[in-house]
């Protein structure tokens, strides 16, 4: 286990010692201590390493990730996760705005809250979120998943493509053409395995579930959906 | 019956034909005209200006003996790899899925051989463009599509992109048309719908966030990559200020004669301003913090001509971007083409329907038979020529005015023509002391 103090050596060194472990490496086990909020912690690493963040990250935690596991044992600023690429990310509480914002793959687990624009613009991300879900989540979601334990906020997917969501509780609004949608077995499949890999399938059954997606009445542009833009 | 005279058919100013048109043509489509390219109103412009020349005060420099550079760099404030470039007219971005793959491939060839940077667009980056680019600008644009880390790395600048000039608030639209097989994998959309550009960032809003953003960009490619910021013409005085408080080390400010793919034709003549009246805002706020040259200035919108450059820069930018200019240069709109520009219901040089993936050039259209009519490496020439006529044109012009480096023209080398350039450019009307709006009239 490498353990970096980013008070003490700080941001730039902690980036470029991680980068520097792209590819094959032994020093697959780091532990990042007194974060205090800072940003850009644990941003563009593209090695199969696990980091973990002892504490509260700032904006933009774990930012454009590739094959690593980042755990944030805390709760993360605006845009954690943003645009990743593959790999595993795990917040203990909560995250703020923007979380898993354009995401093109790899599962960003969020075991608090997430705020508003929770996955807004994915496009192919898995999100996890095992708490509630702030207004406009999923907008203009392209593709990948996204499952709710609890609540969402409003305008839910508005202006949704193709991503799915999947909320057990309550939704307080649906945006603009989203439409709650049948639920077949393959999505049932892919809920039983998301709940599986987001640590969250102790707590609810993919049957407890509702599924939202696109009406694709917006996918090409009509005068008489103005009221809708 | 006794034949008094008639008052002749006295058409309205305020409802004109083309007015009418509009009405008529709404009327029966339920849906705004949506058009390519940049403002086609005849806007107060750099033809307004005229160089002053040498005289008895200052002395000329030999045209073709004594040396007047044309080099830049840009990103020296923070970037660990900054860009030097040949000449200070660079390729403004453009993306593919409005562009052909061939034409993005031209504009990398023509662009590397008179050693300037070519940028790309909201579309991500092509193999075309970074094969065939020395210096290539990745755009990070709202949208996001195709952005990765690994194209971040092999760029050589960042483009943050807050805006354009042809629409300063504004998003994309790129037609069902254009959204090929290729272009909807890149976007990660289904083929064949009309594709929405978001107007904001998603994971940012205002300075302060931006500076955080720039910093995870910073961060993601090591220091090494100069962060352009670019604006579009609407507040340049307070947007060039927040964006060097960001942390830009470039601003690239878009005037409303700058193209774009696809926009409402009512956002394209409506919003923003003419990129004459942004430049000395710009350099004024550059001033006042004192990183005039520091950070650098890339301006757009219009730049058709070696003139066009000279002014540019002796109001103080630091390089010119063109798009419209260099699609020109490629083939677009050309007479030649006049039966086909016809078929589809327009002439040559006004053919803007890019949206519509028809263009005989084949420039702007994702259509293989269309596209494989463009040759990329003629294309590219013909682009190499144009940027070397117009550095000449640039020197030929500085030269005049006894000028070593194209970035030593200055305001005091200018008049204006007309009351109008002359307040928005900041220098005397011709044959006047008087710059309107200075010293309380």
């Amino acid at each position: 286990m490498q353990t970096f103090d980013l008070e003490a050596q700080g941001l730039r060194q902690l980036n470029e010692k991680l980068h520097a472990l792209k590819g094959q490496t032994n020093e697959t086990a780091w532990e990042i201590v007194n974060p205090k909020g800072a940003h850009a912690i644990a941003v563009g690493l593209d090695a199969p390493v696990d980091v973990t963040v002892r504490g509260s990250t700032g904006y933009y935690c774990a930012g454009m990730n590739k094959q690593a596991t980042v755990r944030v044992k805390g709760s993360a600023g605006p845009g954690v996760a943003e645009n990743m690429m593959s790999g595993t990310v795990i917040i203990d509480g909560d995250a703020s705005q923007y979380a898993g914002a354009t995401g093109r793959g790899g599962l960003l687990v969020i075991k608090g809250n997430a705020s508003s624009r929770c996955g807004i613009s994915m496009k192919g991300i898995d999100i996890v979120v095992h708490g509630n879900i702030g207004h406009m989540s999923a907008f203009m979601a392209q593709s990948g998943n996204m499952v709710v334990l609890g609540d969402a906020g409003e305008a839910l997917g508005d202006s949704l493509y193709e991503a799915r969501l999947f909320v057990r509780g309550s939704v307080k609004s649906l945006g603009a053409d989203c439409i709650e949608k049948e639920m077949r077995p393959e999505h049932i499949a892919i809920l039983a395995d998301l709940l599986k890999r987001g640590e969250a399938d102790h707590l609810a059954k993919p049957e407890e579930f509702k599924r939202y997606g696109s009406a694709r009445k917006l996918y090409t542009f009509n005068i008489d959906n103005a009221s809708s833009y | 019956m006794t034949d008094f005279p008639h008052t002749p058919p006295k058409q309205s100013w305020t409802f004109s034909n083309d007015i009418n048109a509009e009405i008529r043509r709404a009327a029966a489509t339920g849906i705004y005209d949506i058009r390519g390219g940049g403002s086609k109103r005849k806007l107060p412009h750099f033809d307004d200006l005229l160089f002053l020349g040498a005289s008895i005060s200052r002395y000329p420099l030999e045209g073709y003996r004594e040396k007047c550079a044309t080099d830049v760099w840009l990103g020296t404030r923070y970037a660990k790899k900054p860009i030097h470039l040949d000449i200070p007219v660079t390729i403004a971005g453009m993306s593919f899925g409005a562009l052909s793959g061939p034409a993005k491939e031209a504009l990398g060839r023509g662009a590397s051989a008179a050693g300037t940077s070519t940028t790309t667009g909201d579309g991500g980056m092509t193999e075309e463009e970074r094969g065939h680019s020395k210096t290539l600008v990745y755009q990070y644009l709202p949208s996001r599509y195709g952005m990765n880390p690994d194209d971040l790395r092999r760029a050589d600048a960042i483009e943050v992109v807050v805006g354009q000039g042809a629409k300063p608030g504004g998003g994309g639209m790129l037609l069902g048309q254009k959204i090929s097989d290729r272009v909807a994998m890149m976007r990660n959309l289904p083929k064949g719908i009309d594709q929405r550009s978001a107007c904001r960032h998603p994971d940012w809003t205002g300075p302060d966030d931006l500076e955080i953003k720039i910093l995870e960009i910073r961060e993601i490619t090591d220091w090494e990559k100069p962060i352009y910021v670019k604006v579009g013409g609407a507040r340049p005085y307070y947007d060039t200020a927040l964006a060097v408080k960001a942390g830009a080390d470039v601003v690239v400010l878009d005037g409303m004669q700058g193209g774009t793919a696809a926009t409402q034709d009512v956002f394209i003549e409506n919003v923003g301003m003419p990129i004459l009246a942004c430049i000395p805002l710009a350099v004024k706020a550059l001033q006042d913090l004192g990183m005039h040259r520091k950070v650098q200035l890339i301006v757009s919108g219009g730049i058709r001509s070696g003139a066009d450059v000279a002014k540019a820069m002796a109001l103080g930018a630091d390089a010119v971007a063109i798009g419209t200019a260099a699609l020109v240069a490629l083939g677009d709109n050309d007479p030649a083409l006049e039966a086909e520009y016809n078929k589809l219901g327009t002439t040559a040089g006004a053919y803007d329907d890019w949206h519509e993936g028809r263009d005989p050039a084949g420039i702007t259209t994702q259509d293989p038979e269309l596209y494989k009519r463009f040759d990329p490496i003629l294309g590219g020439r013909r682009l190499k020529n144009f940027l070397k006529v117009m550095t000449l044109e640039a020197q030929t012009i500085a030269r005049a005015c006894g000028k070593n480096h194209l970035h030593n023209l200055e305001p005091e080398d200018l008049c204006a023509l007309t009351i109008e350039g002359a307040a928005m450019a900041g220098v005397p009307l011709a044959g006047t002391n008087w710059i309107p709006g200075r010293n309380g009239f």
